[in-house]
């Protein structure tokens, strides 16, 4: 495995299953009466975060935490970034205070890919969301999710129907997944109004459909995607009524999934626009468990990027 | 002493020649042997004699930007890459739009010496796009402004570049038009195609610039005027062209050294050194604009030299400026992008850089053959082998070149300037 976590891309079939498998093990032993690993105690593991994502932050930092390391968090408001530090100065700091990992969330596409080329930090660095590129925890723990429902939790995800609705082109979420998921074996279906779908898609390894209807009966793990209402003042789409009548998940098209298919949402959902309290909260609904989810995978990934002691050692 | 003999150069990469440079003027060219008396000779075996080089399109920030270029820097890059006379836009601060600005612009590239600079005048007021800048004021300053653009921005108001293209008709002026449709590029970061959706960076598609170019060939043809399209990036800009100049409009067209050998896919390392506008494109259109430019489509490399401080790419890609340093490189890349790969000949590379770029800006003492009796503005240049280019004899202020460690074939060794050498040995000639 790479050093670092940038994209999806990064990872190999065996890469992927491998942190499915770690997260699976790590799942089990902070379920049981340990509830904390000793295994990265002693390391530093900085929250970089530019963006407000009080989710994935927590998220990573619950993670850290369950592997025993120092967590430090860096978030832009009431720092030094809001007075204009560059990027660079405010990684030069973290890497005079010794930082193993940096986690790092930020609005524009490339910046964690800037921060591992540049030589400015010693440690790995994860990408917790860079602008409207990657998000490749995010993916992992959704292909996490999938597999536990309908893979029992082991090998890849051959075969799998993947659909994927909603605002592609700005979605770093659906970009990662589409990487891992074709890595994983899956056929994914991306869904949207053909504004919303990026230009050169051709070239990525899915499919694409403008009517949501169709894939529906042939999906097995259906991921809606956050809409921003603000985006019809673009003119990607005229009204968010007619966007959720094309392309929002109400009861009666959660009714048309076949039985064993589940709804993911990567959070946080605009009830109402993108999907139905009912589609949201229904048995289908996987969300929450993303969530929690989130945390096993996380910590996988910062176990297997900072090679912490085995998890053999550790659970003896 | 005061004059050079170049013996055996290769003039051309034709015949091999001895060249007598006297009184600023090539005095003597023979196929014979000379053996004049008390003026430098140098050995010019192995290498080619072009007519001095002329850029219709350079950056040189002064004033108000300082600190990542001057017109004395900048023109001392400029000698470096064989160049003679370059053309500096106008996206000064203050802009370029007064006679007051361009005639300080060009005192002081006569006070640097390194190469004749002729100023660029803005279209508009300060570059806004709303109101006609005083081109006649310009165009009769000591100056003698022909050449006239908003480089940077597009003159997007169709009514306003009707106008202007009319307006410069007066004094054989030529509107350089940045192609660039403003709404269809609000904050583009780089080319619009696989490479873009793949890393989350805003398009910048091709038909941003096809359609300006369109309306303004049709622009031209109407009102019959000049007009000339800086740096075209996309196959269709250079088809569109192409028909233009089939049909008989007046329109000119340059393209930039690395939009003929870079391409979108470097855009893949976040690297801000490789964005630029615009922006770097895919392989079909390197190709498209390499036919263009051997089969006289494009009439002019055009460097688009734009220095930028360090802080100002040693940022996230979407904070970072827009520009790419190119006046060293500038010969090299046409070597290696056109004549190794035997698209063009040196005779043709000449037309193109110097020639064309020189009717272009209407200056009549540059882009004239080596020929006895004309005004001795000539580079000699050493094609073999190639090397990593670096920075080692870098005169601009500024470091943001695309090129830094990129195999490049050629080295320029010498530049005259009427007949004064700036460059000798690939240095500056005080």
């Amino acid at each position: 495995m790479k050093r670092h976590l940038l994209s999806a891309s990064d990872l190999t079939l065996e890469d992927a299953v491998l942190i499915l498998d770690t997260a699976e093990e790590l799942a089990k032993l902070v379920d049981g009466p340990v509830k904390k690993l000793p295994t990265l105690r002693g390391r530093t593991v900085v929250n970089l975060f530019y963006e407000d994502s009080t989710r994935t932050r927590i998220s990573f930092e619950a993670a850290a935490k369950r592997l025993s390391a120092d967590v430090i968090n860096f978030t832009a408001k009431g720092s030094s970034v809001s007075k204009g530090e560059s990027l660079k100065d405010t990684a030069l700091t973290l890497q005079a205070m010794g930082a193993d990992a940096v986690i790092v969330r930020h609005s524009a596409s490339g910046a964690a890919h800037q921060l591992a080329a540049s030589g400015w930090i010693a440690g790995s660095v994860i990408n917790a969301g860079d602008g409207t590129h990657e998000h490749p925890s995010q993916a992992l723990l959704d292909a996490y999710t999938m597999r536990r429902h309908l893979r029992d939790g082991k090998g890849d995800l051959a075969g799998v129907r993947v659909t994927i609705v909603g605002d592609v082109l700005h979605s770093r979420v659906a970009r990662s997944n589409v990487l891992l998921l074709a890595t994983l074996g899956a056929d994914v279906t991306l869904v949207a109004p053909p504004t919303l779908i990026p230009y050169g898609v051709e070239q990525w390894p899915c499919q694409i459909s403008y009517d949501l209807d169709k894939v529906l009966p042939r999906t097995d793990a259906l991921m809606m995607l956050r809409v921003q209402g603000e985006r019809m003042n673009n003119a990607f789409f005229p009204s968010t009524r007619e966007y959720s009548r094309g392309y929002g998940l109400d009861d009666k098209r959660v009714a048309a999934l076949s039985s064993k298919a589940i709804v993911m949402h990567p959070g946080p959902m605009n009830r109402g626009l993108e999907i139905s309290a009912g589609a949201a909260d229904g048995l289908r609904s996987v969300i929450v468990e993303q969530v929690a989810n989130g945390v096993s995978v996380r910590m996988a990934i910062l176990y297997l990027l900072l090679g912490g002691a085995s998890i053999e050692e550790v659970s003896s | 002493m005061s004059g050079y003999l170049l013996r055996g150069v290769s003039l051309l990469g034709e015949a091999q020649v001895d060249v007598l440079i006297d009184g600023g003027i090539i005095s003597e060219v023979s196929k014979k042997p000379l053996a004049p008396t008390g003026v430098h000779t140098i050995d010019c075996d192995g290498l080619v004699a072009l007519p001095g080089l002329v850029d219709l399109h350079t950056h040189l920030r002064e004033p108000g930007r300082e600190d990542s270029e001057t017109v004395e820097s900048g023109s001392a890059a400029a000698a470096l890459g064989g160049f003679v006379a370059v053309h500096a836009m106008a996206n000064t601060n203050p802009v370029a739009d007064t006679a007051g600005v361009v005639e300080q612009v060009y005192r002081l590239g006569r006070e640097a010496g390194w190469c004749d600079v002729r100023p660029v005048g803005a279209v508009t007021v300060g570059l806004h796009g709303t109101q006609l800048a005083e081109l006649a004021a310009m165009a009769h300053s000591a100056a003698r402004v022909r050449i006239f653009s908003d480089d940077g921005k597009c003159v997007a108001d169709p009514i306003l570049m009707r106008r202007a293209l009319e307006y410069v008709k007066a004094f054989d002026g030529v509107i350089a038009q940045h192609a660039q449709e403003p709404r269809l590029t609000e904050d583009a970061q780089m080319n619009e195609g696989f490479v873009s959706s793949q890393l989350g960076l805003r398009g910048w598609p091709a038909v941003a610039e096809e359609s300006i170019i369109s309306r303004d060939v049709l622009l031209a043809e109407h009102v019959g005027s000049r007009l000339h399209v800086c740096h075209l990036s996309t196959a269709g800009s250079v088809e569109i062209v192409r028909w233009a100049k089939s049909r008989g409009v007046m329109v000119t067209a340059e393209v930039t050294p690395h939009h003929l050998l870079l391409t979108d896919e470097l855009a893949r390392s976040y690297d801000p050194r490789y964005k630029v506008n615009p922006p770097l494109r895919r392989d079909e259109d390197v190709m498209a604009l390499r036919q263009g430019l051997a089969d006289g489509t494009i009439d002019a490399v055009a460097t688009d030299h734009a220095p930028h401080p360090v802080e100002d790419k040693e940022c996230e890609w979407s904070s970072a400026a827009f520009g790419m340093i190119g006046l060293q490189s500038a010969l090299s890349v046409v070597q290696t992008a056109m004549i190794e790969t035997g698209l063009m000949t040196w005779s043709e590379v000449s037309d193109r850089m110097s020639t064309r770029p020189a009717r272009i800006g209407s200056l009549r003492d540059h882009g004239r053959p080596i020929a006895v009796g004309e005004p001795a503005h000539v580079v000699l240049l050493d094609p073999r082998g190639k090397s990593p280019f670096t920075l080692e004899n870098n005169a601009s202020l500024s470091t943001n070149s695309p090129f830094i460690g990129m195999e490049l074939y050629g080295r320029v060794e010498a530049t005259f300037l009427r007949g004064r050498a700036t460059v000798l040995d690939g240095k500056l000639a005080g």
